[in-house]
């Protein structure tokens, strides 16, 4: 059975709206990040972030849904709308039960869960709203476009942390081979408000840094964390045959996936990524050599970023492969993390291109992997490797395979 | 109590449930169902709850069962503030 | 030969049953475990009814880290993980770790933690801009429902493929589905699958009573969720969780593991409707009927018994029943079918693990769990509800249904391994 093909890209990121502009930005080195807008954060020891600025979302949805979903879900519902209309999908055409929904999630409605607390504990049980009962919890956003697409089949939410976005189309695949023609997938998140980012902060993970551009340094020398965004990708995606039989050229195909989980603290055993890559890899029916760029995880946290070097050139060979992380530039989106990446690198497989590591300038001691750095590199890119990890030891790898779409 | 009208409707539907463009509340659509209008039951339970909280004055649990139509909720509404009114008396 | 999924081991942390013999013993009981709620004070609440379950964090075998770090929900979960490894009898020091993978699911993760937080952190709501210097160091962990899965993989050393299912009222039945097309396909020869929720907190219970969509029957707790009843007014709001050892068939039985139910086939659909209401005509959940059945190459006159979603609300009974017609025809008729949310409420996610539990102990045991408080027939749900009293029942599949918030209709079988 063929692999199936991605069709339809939406893109909702700090760097962009639609998915021209983001890879405008992303072949540009243009910064999504700034200081934090959406509340005062000045007494916070965390500054920046990557916000989805120049649309106002609200205004673009059907007024009588956007009070009854969080921002995380109507970044999803626009984007889920610009990828139907990039892959020229009217699912109206399609069998109910073939047409799915699988998306990731990481925190829900962050912002309308931390609203409707808030009318709460000031003004009683009574001052909940009815739509609290649909908004925060993290299968809204699936739910919402199953019914705003009228696609019946197997839907489902998998909340992985930023490992999510690859497991949701690890799991597209499963549905595309066994009884689904179309799923609806990828993820966006967008919990920028203060109890999004509070939350984060006893982990110790987020840069403390007031400079956009040195905030977020993956394998640098002064690499220390990251910073959080919102934002992500809905993709189409369809089997082969689907595909062809309307015509529809694609971004490219899933060729191999594989997921693992790293030991418990305290173990003497080894994090699972490099094992995880090599089965991903096996899965595509492709050997290391077949890769020709690689999107890495890229924490920003040092002992995390040496880690992942280490078990890239494991597979791979020191400096044998490109390594990338656009994600400087957006920020790490959690539930939209892995999509955007996903998306990023279908254009690169599109282009021919691999967009540059914007920030890093000194790789840290230890760090031996070939990150592309300064401005974007041409090659001839016919495979590429996704690579995420979510809080907690969650431990992504998604193969690519380059597509007959040129435009 | 001040009587409940719909420019209060008009307002109540717009914050807590939207209000979709290509309808204008207006009189012309007073006996139009609230389904027809795009208005489900958890945006007429929100209407309820909002009337609740903004006016004090207690909506049943099945409130929307008898807010099938602008006029009916208006008309429905003005009947609990009356009859919150009277028992104040 | 195809790889299937056997149960061998089962935990089950449960209102009014600790443990999985304590749970079977108030289904065959036919016990309520509703009250009044003492989780918090329920005062100013439609509904002030809960099934909480007696859950000693300390006597469960918890450290003290674990219960500081974890959610009472993650609490659950390892302790219902706990049981169901020594229920197994699996020798997990023996399994490749890479072998092991784990299926969670969760529809409202770590609620309590998450909201007792938010009301330091804002001082009551007060603050918008929360107070951060009061953060404390599980709280990323509560903000992210995927620890729940995290814990559950830490306490079997599992480095397969683990994930959190979060597919609302669906979540535990389509964490059990995950993780039998795990084994199915060889991505794991041992799967932890399951699911855990503690909702009983204020922002729960206010954005159920702000849909009226759970029973306010304060006065009557005990009787509270009455599904099927005529005089239902809808559900209980329950917590809880179940975990399952699933095995490759073929080496379970190699091990001469007590292989209590195969998991025969899952499929779930969508009724694309709305977030919350449901057509009578049940028409997807049937669709969903129908694809398990398909899958477990069960003819619908094979099924002896149906577990269904019976969440008491006036919609989803009258919804359940017509598909289980739709899917079934006549022989719906013929079969006993049962909620065992009658007695155990509904803990939203982790509900649906609970109720393969127990199929699987029902199947087991040849025992079907009642409906309770079911007194008044209601014309529209006219099939056999086993009210109040447990049956023996000889029957060989059994089938369990769960329907949710954002339109989610599983349906999965279980039969008797063969």
């Amino acid at each position: 059975m063929s692999s199936p093909v991605i069709t339809g890209i939406g893109v909702i990121a700090p760097t962009g709206v639609g998915v021209d502009e983001h890879w405008q930005a992303v072949l540009a080195g243009k910064l999504g990040i700034a200081r934090i807008s959406r509340f005062d954060a000045a007494g916070y020891p965390v500054q920046l972030a990557g916000e989805v600025t120049g649309v106002s979302v609200k205004e673009l949805l059907p007024r009588r849904l956007v009070p009854q979903i969080d921002r995380w879900t109507q970044l999803a519902v626009l984007a889920g709308e610009y990828a139907l209309a990039d892959a020229k999908l009217n699912p109206a055409e399609l069998p109910e039960y073939e047409m799915a929904v699988v998306t990731s999630s990481s925190s829900g409605g962050t912002e309308f869960g931390q609203n409707e607390m808030t009318r709460l504990y000031r003004n009683g049980p009574s001052h909940v709203g009815a739509y609290q009962s649909i908004a925060w919890f993290y299968a809204a956003t699936t739910g919402q476009l199953s019914i705003k697409h009228g696609m019946r089949g197997p839907c489902g939410v998998l909340a992985c942390e930023q490992a999510g976005g690859l497991d949701a189309l690890g799991q597209v695949r499963r549905l595309l081979r066994r009884e689904a023609r179309l799923v609806i997938s990828g993820g966006t998140d967008a919990s920028l408000c203060p109890y999004g980012v509070v939350a984060q902060l006893p982990i110790g993970y987020l840069s403390t840094s007031d400079d956009p551009e040195q905030a977020y340094l993956p394998f640098d020398a002064d690499a220390a964390g990251y910073v959080p965004g919102e934002g992500g990708a809905i993709f189409t995606v369809e089997t082969a045959e689907s595909a062809r039989e309307r015509g529809a050229p694609n971004y490219g195909a899933i060729l191999g996936y594989a997921a693992g989980f790293d030991p418990p603290p305290g173990s003497e055993r080894p994090p699972v990524l490099r094992r995880t890559i090599e089965r991903a890899i096996a899965d595509a029916g492709l050997l290391p050599s077949d890769v020709d760029v690689v999107f890495a995880d890229a924490m920003g946290v040092p002992d995390k970023d040496l880690a992942e070097s280490q078990a890239i050139s494991a597979v791979f060979g020191p400096g044998a492969v490109p390594v990338t992380a656009p994600k400087t530039l957006t920020g790490r989106l959690y539930g939209g993390g892995a999509p955007l990446d996903v998306a990023t690198a279908l254009l690169a497989l599109r282009d021919g291109i691999i967009p540059h590591t914007a920030g890093p300038t000194e790789l840290a001691p230890g760090i031996d992997i070939d990150l592309v750095l300064g401005q974007p590199r041409p090659a001839p890119l016919r495979t590429a490797l996704v690579l995420a990890r979510g809080y907690g030891g969650f431990t992504s790898a998604l193969v690519l395979g380059a597509g007959d779409r040129t435009a | 109590m001040a009587n409940f009208e719909l420019d209060d409707l008009v307002r109540l539907l717009a914050s807590c449930a939207g209000v979709e463009e290509e309808f204008d509340l207006n009189n012309d659509v007073l006996d139009t169902e609230f389904v027809d209008l795009g208005y489900d039951s958890l945006a007429l339970l929100e209407v309820a709850g909002q009337v609740s909280r903004e006016y004090g004055v207690p909506m049943p649990d099945n409130a929307p069962e008898y807010m099938l139509t602008p006029r009916a909720a208006i008309d429905f509404i003005n009947e609990l503030f009356a009859a919150t009114t009277a028992k104040a008396v | 030969m195809t790889r299937r999924a056997v149960v061998t081991g089962i935990g089950v942390v449960a209102p009014g049953g600790v443990g999985r013999e304590a749970f079977w013993d108030l289904l065959t009981a036919g016990r309520t475990a509703t009250r009044r709620i003492t989780l918090f004070d329920p005062t100013e609440f439609r509904s002030q009814i809960a099934a909480e379950a007696d859950f000693d964090a300390v006597a469960s075998g918890l450290t003290p880290q674990q219960i500081r770090r974890m959610d009472r929900a993650g609490q659950f979960a390892v302790v219902s993980t706990r049981e169901a490894v020594l229920d197994s009898g699996l020798d997990f020091g023996a399994i490749a770790p890479e072998q092991v993978a784990v299926s969670i699911g969760s529809a409202v993760g770590c609620t309590m933690g998450l909201e007792q937080e938010y009301a330091v952190l804002s001082d009551g709501g007060k603050k918008w801009v929360i107070d951060h210097e009061y953060g404390v160091p599980q709280l990323y962990g509560y903000m992210v429902p995927s620890t729940l899965a995290v814990e559950v993989a830490w306490e079997v050393g599992a480095e397969g493929p683990v994930a959190l299912i979060s597919t609302g009222c669906t979540s535990g039945l389509d964490a059990i589905a995950h993780g039998s097309a795990l084994i199915e396909e060889g991505s794991a020869e041992v799967v932890l699958a399951g699911a855990t929720d503690a909702p009983l907190s204020p922002i729960t219970a206010a954005c159920f009573d702000a849909i009226k969509a759970t029973s306010p029957n304060n006065d009557d707790a005990e009787h509270a969720s009455r599904p099927f009843d005529r005089a239902r007014d809808g559900f209980v709001l329950g917590e809880g969780s179940a975990v399952l050892v699933l095995e490759e068939r073929e080496a379970a039985r190699r091990r001469g593991a007590h292989i209590y139910a195969e998991v025969a086939g899952c499929a779930s659909r969508s009724n694309a409707f709305h977030m919350t209401g449901l057509k009578p005509d049940g028409r997807e959940m049937a669709e969903a009927i129908r694809v398990a059945l398909d899958r477990a190459q069960l003819d619908p006159t094979g099924v002896g018994y149906i577990n269904a979603h019976g969440s008491g609300t006036r919609q989803n009974d009258r919804h359940e029943t017509e598909a289980f017609k739709r899917s079934l025809g006549d022989h719906a008729r013929r079969i006993p079918v049962s909620s065992i949310k009658s007695m155990i409420g509904h803990s939203l996610g982790a509900i649906g693990s609970i109720e393969v539990a127990a199929c699987a102990l029902a199947l087991d045991r040849q025992v079907v769990p009642p409906t309770a408080n079911l007194r008044t027939p209601d014309p529209e749900c006219d099939l056999d509800y086993v009210p109040i009293t447990a049956r023996e029942h000889a029957m060989d599949a059994v089938l369990s249904v769960g329907s949710g918030f954002g339109g989610f209709q599983t349906a999965a079988v279980l039969t008797r391994s063969r």
